[in-house]
């Protein structure tokens, strides 16, 4: 019931050291949209070891995470860097047996997840067709009780930690998401504890004039970070712009050898924080991530007081 | 080819499968300029959902990724991912889908997981996503690939997503609303997929491409259509719009 403590306000540095311990399952949550750069970040820097990190898409933030030796196995189901290439420190650390991996199609990832956050051992889904099952033994298949047609399976993943970025949230931790919603919700009711991390802390008033928005209520939520830019180079909807010519970048940096490595001695190692972080990418990049707003028209909920 | 690139082709050949008011699973890349094109061309009221959860999307720009935020703006509605798979995909509510990978068979089996050894991979590819799921439940499926001997192969190191088993009966008794892809288009033609034994067939040569050409680049003998024709070349409305309006810099299409 820790999670009702009234005040879960803390600073990143301290939600990792006290939420994320070594050989734990992490989720780092976010569909290309609010991807917790800044917690991953943090992770590197406080050296964890033996992780296991689930994600669908690993992205930028795994091979990060991969290249700084915390993880021990991987989780996924689409291992790219969107409309780029490939991730080279995921790619390089599996084909030389480095990393243990476990590979779904995103819906079975996802279902996954589901099933973890209703609290059930399984979920069925329609058989696939393909290949994993013959490579990963946690395929399995079950006969539909009512209709007698064979159903592909897949376990519940329930991780040690979840790790939301989202626009908003109070201080409880009521936390507001819009855009892309991925699998946010699931993976934080799936997780055994829940960080958010939120471009602005809100009063509860903001929340509840618009609880349709709420995604996840403070409950849920172990630690509430007050973390701007959290997500770059992801973006946040409405905040700031998907970074895509860094997406580009990281395909030619870590081409070098070398280069990832110099990748995490200056913008990791080198910053104690997400702010020195944001302060270093400097103006032009401020300037080129900056959007313009189109705000949603007001719904009306009602009154009854 | 004169006048227009071979992308060009692929993606002008691609937009014309598309019918208005169709509702199409769009990929990053050629897919979504062909779903763009046909929206600007003769499809204007095609309804563009992204594996993101966003459905009756409106891009202003290329979007480099399929969770890009201009494709949220203007939407029609956001969901979830596991309702994307599962209330969209599987449910069996997507008319067409679009796949891409290293090797297709001749019976539209797909890979994009991994060339070599699963275990002990030579090259270690992105991996399913989407792709499986698509396969088998969106109506039709248009695959766009550029060909050559080591990506039209005659046995693929491993099946990211089932092509046809020759048996719809046995496919729709699975619960499956497809059958495996229903046409390929390349650099050199059109193809479609034969209706009793699966098998891909060539429909069309892009202008100026031999049988022979193609024969070079795939892993088995081709069959060909009776009826095979010549893709019409784009149009200058189609060129127009792919360079000045939906890739301007050519990233997709150079």
């Amino acid at each position: 019931m820790s999670s009702y403590a009234s005040n879960k306000l803390m600073t990143l540095r301290e939600a990792i050291a006290r939420f994320v311990h070594d050989g734990d399952t992490v989720y780092c949550a976010g569909f290309t949209h609010l991807i917790p750069f800044a917690a991953g970040h943090e992770i590197i820097r406080q050296r964890r070891r033996d992780l296991v990190l689930a994600r669908a898409t690993p992205d930028l933030i795994y091979d990060q995470m991969v290249a700084a030796g915390c993880a021990r196995k991987l989780i996924f189901s689409w291992g790219g860097n969107p409309g780029v290439g490939m991730l080279r420190a995921v790619r390089t650390a599996v084909e030389s047996g480095r990393l243990e991996i476990e590979e779904y199609s995103h819906f079975a990832m996802i279902t996954r997840l589901t099933a973890g956050a209703a609290g059930l051992p399984f979920l069925p889904m329609r058989p696939t067709g393909n290949d994993l099952p013959r490579v990963n033994p946690q395929y399995r298949t079950v006969r539909c009780p009512y209709t007698g047609v064979d159903l592909t399976t897949v376990p519940a993943l329930n991780p040690d930690v979840a790790i939301i970025h989202a626009q908003r949230a109070d201080a409880q931790g009521n936390t507001q998401i819009w855009g892309v919603i991925g699998e946010q919700r699931e993976a934080a009711f799936a997780a055994k504890r829940v960080i958010v991390t939120v471009e602005e802390i809100v009063p509860s008033e903001v929340i509840r004039s618009d609880p349709n928005r709420t995604l996840i209520p403070d409950f849920i939520i172990s630690a509430v970070v007050h973390e701007p830019y959290a997500a770059h180079p992801s973006y946040t909807q409405g905040y700031y712009d998907r970074d895509n010519p860094f997406y580009l970048a990281w395909d030619q940096l870590t081409a070098e050898p070398g280069g990832l490595e110099r990748y995490l001695e200056e913008w990791v190692y080198g910053v104690p924080d997400r702010r020195t972080y944001w302060e270093k990418l400097g103006p032009e990049v401020h300037a080129r991530l900056a959007v313009q707003p189109a705000y949603s028209q007001p719904v009306n909920y009602g009154r009854f007081d | 080819m004169e006048g227009y690139t071979s992308s060009e082709m692929m993606v002008v050949a691609a937009a014309r499968l598309l019918r208005d008011g169709e509702v199409v699973f769009v990929g990053i890349g050629q897919p979504n300029l062909a779903c763009n094109l046909a929206r600007r061309r003769h499809a204007p009221n095609l309804n563009l959902i992204y594996e993101a959860g966003i459905i009756g999307a409106q891009p202003a720009r290329l979007p480099l990724s399929i969770g890009d935020p201009c494709l949220v703006s203007g939407a029609a509605a956001v969901c979830s991912m596991y309702e994307i798979f599962a209330f969209y995909l599987q449910n069996g509510r997507i008319d067409v889908g679009f796949l891409g990978g290293a090797q297709i068979d001749r019976y539209g089996n797909i890979n994009a997981t991994v060339i070599g050894d699963y275990a002990k991979p030579r090259v270690r590819l992105p991996g399913s996503g989407g792709a499986c799921e698509i396969a088998i439940h969106a109506r039709k499926v248009l695959v766009i690939m550029r060909q050559a001997q080591r990506s039209f192969v005659e046995t693929l190191h491993f099946r990211t997503s089932p092509g046809h088993s020759g048996d719809p009966e046995h496919d729709r008794a699975r619960g499956w609303w497809g059958s495996g892809p229903t046409n390929v288009v390349t650099d050199l033609g059109t193809y479609g997929f034969d209706e009793e034994t699966g098998e891909m067939t060539l429909l069309t040569l892009h202008p100026g491409v031999t049988l022979e050409q193609v024969r070079e680049n795939m892993g088995w003998e081709p069959k060909v259509s009776p009826d095979l024709g010549e893709t019409l070349p784009p149009t200058p409305e189609e060129l127009r719009l792919i360079r000045e309006e939906l890739d301007p810099e050519g990233v997709y299409t150079s």
